[in-house]
């Protein structure tokens, strides 16, 4: 049994989770028991930082457009770490297709102009 | 002196949505003054995702929060000085403000928000004894460091006090490769979302010590250790209970202030549970035609509701630049047992509806909201789980508002039987 808390409203109960069927108590509604399945078989996060910029500007935030595995966030901020970039950059430019072999990409959070 | 209809100060999350609510109801004559190179408030170093599920039913960074209310204000002729600081507020809603561009200009409003923010307690607000040594940083001035200037501020962390920007600098210091060795806090729960705790704490496997507190900080000129001890039921240190930490860096995230210097300035009325302005429901202070909103008014945990309060703000100044006011006899809110504050603090009678914010005291499950006349129930709200961390809100129709004979209302929880 693993014990998490759910993350899915402000309330957070505490969830217990079958390691191998994956069924969830102590869940108050349908999407904690989701929650708490998909936290065992796959957790994901969305990894969010700044990169260089060479310009007067210091950082731009990025972040990565989807939510991806969790073992993979150090992988992502070592490619976002040697990432450098210059005016102009919009919301939403790709910098890093397919980051750290992922599905997601990282793109910008801010104008940068 | 030049003129204008509203003046805005601070142009931050609530700033940029009071203005633009203004604007929208018909007032054509808005200067923003911000006093930092750019508008978007705190909003630009929170680079982190969680921002606008209410508000845009997706999960933004807060760059992109700020960026659509920005995009909004560039659509209109509302006009964002930056680099401008406001050093005084008459109760006559004169500006003396300073900039680089204008110099000193004084500014008469024909009526003025307030929207300032609130800033963070420091180390001497909260009386850490031990070593004045440098790699003592509020959680927010290192946030700052490194997400708008790129610097890391130190290798080795403990953070003091559990609230979110606590939490969410434990992540981000992880992932730019510091070694984040515990979380503090004093009280026996911690003062962040869950939904926090577990991503940016449990994620990493950050120790959280509860009810625990920083009692020594060691160092010569960089911060060499801190000592952290339990403490009891009365929040004093127990004896023998010493932990030692090697570490260079020690964050505080220990509770925000609103920042009301230009408010006292000026003559406003604060109340000291909020240490905001009191204000009636359509957020008026106590000078007529003067405003606030966001967390200057009070410390909320999530910036979709700054929006939606600083939208009725600037709506309500408007109202009051087109000759409208708010009357009726005062009705004070008052708050009782498990409430720590009310916001409005007041507001009159005959008014369609109110909607009640508020902060409980204590953690509850399955207790509920009372709110009563005296000793006569107008409404009752039941709820499954509610924590000082998180804002409460309560709607109170006028139907049920129209039951009230006295001149109070009080707002209290009813715990559940054992």
């Amino acid at each position: 049994m693993k014990e998490l808390i759910c993350i899915t409203c402000p309330k957070g109960c505490h969830l217990k989770v079958d390691e191998e069927t994956f069924a969830v108590t102590g869940n108050s509604c349908p999407r904690g028991a989701v929650y708490g399945a998909n936290e065992l078989r796959s957790p994901v996060r969305v990894v969010t930082s700044t990169v260089v910029v060479e310009g007067p500007a210091r950082r731009l935030p990025v972040k990565t457009d989807r939510p991806i595995p969790k073992g993979k966030m150090f992988a992502v901020m070592e490619e976002i770490a040697k990432l450098r970039v210059k005016a102009p950059v919009a919301v939403g430019d790709i910098l890093i297709p397919n980051v750290a072999g992922t599905d997601g990409n990282v793109v910008a959070t801010k104008n940068l102009q | 002196m030049t003129k204008h209809e509203l003046v805005v100060i601070g142009g931050g999350p609530a700033g940029l949505a009071a203005a633009l609510a203004a604007w929208e109801q018909g007032v054509r004559d808005i200067l923003i003054l911000e006093r930092d190179k750019e508008a978007g408030g705190i909003l630009n170093q929170c680079i982190h995702n969680g921002f606008g599920l209410h508000r845009f039913k997706e999960e933004l960074t807060g760059p992109e929060y700020a960026g659509r209310f920005i995009d909004l204000v560039k659509q209109t002729d509302i006009r964002i000085r930056t680099d401008t600081m406001v050093l005084d507020l008459t109760a006559d809603r004169i500006l003396h403000t300073v900039s680089p561009q204008h110099g000193y200009e004084a500014i008469q409003a024909g009526a003025v928000i307030l929207a300032m923010g609130c800033r963070e307690r420091t180390r001497g607000a909260i009386s850490i004894p031990g070593a004045r040594c440098s790699g003592i940083f509020t959680a927010g001035a290192a946030q700052r460091f490194l997400n708008i200037e790129g610097y890391m501020v130190g290798k080795r962390v403990v953070i003091l006090g559990s609230g979110d920007i606590g939490l969410i600098m434990a992540r981000r210091m992880t992932l730019e490769g510091a070694k984040v060795l515990a979380c503090v806090e004093l009280m026996p729960y911690s003062g962040g979302l869950n939904r926090n705790i577990v991503q940016c704490l449990h994620d990493f496997d950050i120790p959280l010590y509860l009810s625990h507190t920083v009692t020594d900080i060691r160092g010569r000129d960089r911060l060499e250790q801190v000592v952290v001890s339990e403490v009891d039921e009365r929040r004093n240190p127990i004896p023998g209970t010493e932990m030692v930490f090697d570490c260079d860096t020690l964050l505080l995230s220990v509770g925000l202030l609103p920042e009301n210097e230009l408010s006292r300035q000026a003559g406003i009325e604060i109340d000291p549970r909020t240490n905001g302005p009191v204000v009636w429901e359509n957020r008026e202070t106590s000078i007529p035609g003067v405003f606030a909103c966001g967390n200057v008014l009070h410390v909320h945990d999530l910036v979709d509701y700054v929006s939606a309060e600083s939208e009725s703000a600037g709506a309500a100044a408007a109202a009051y630049l087109q000759g409208i006011r708010a009357e009726g006899e005062e009705v004070r809110l008052i708050p009782g047992s498990g409430v720590g504050y009310t916001v409005p603090q007041h507001f009159h009678r005959g008014v369609e509806n109110v909607e009640i914010f508020f902060r409980v005291r204590n953690i509850y499950h399955n207790a509920a909201i009372r709110v009563t006349d005296g000793e006569k129930q107008i409404a009752r709200f039941k709820r499954e789980h509610m924590a000082p961390g998180e804002m409460e809100n309560v709607r109170i129709p006028k139907v049920l508002l129209d039951r009230i004979a006295g001149n109070t209302l009080t707002v209290e929880i009813e715990e559940a039987a054992q």
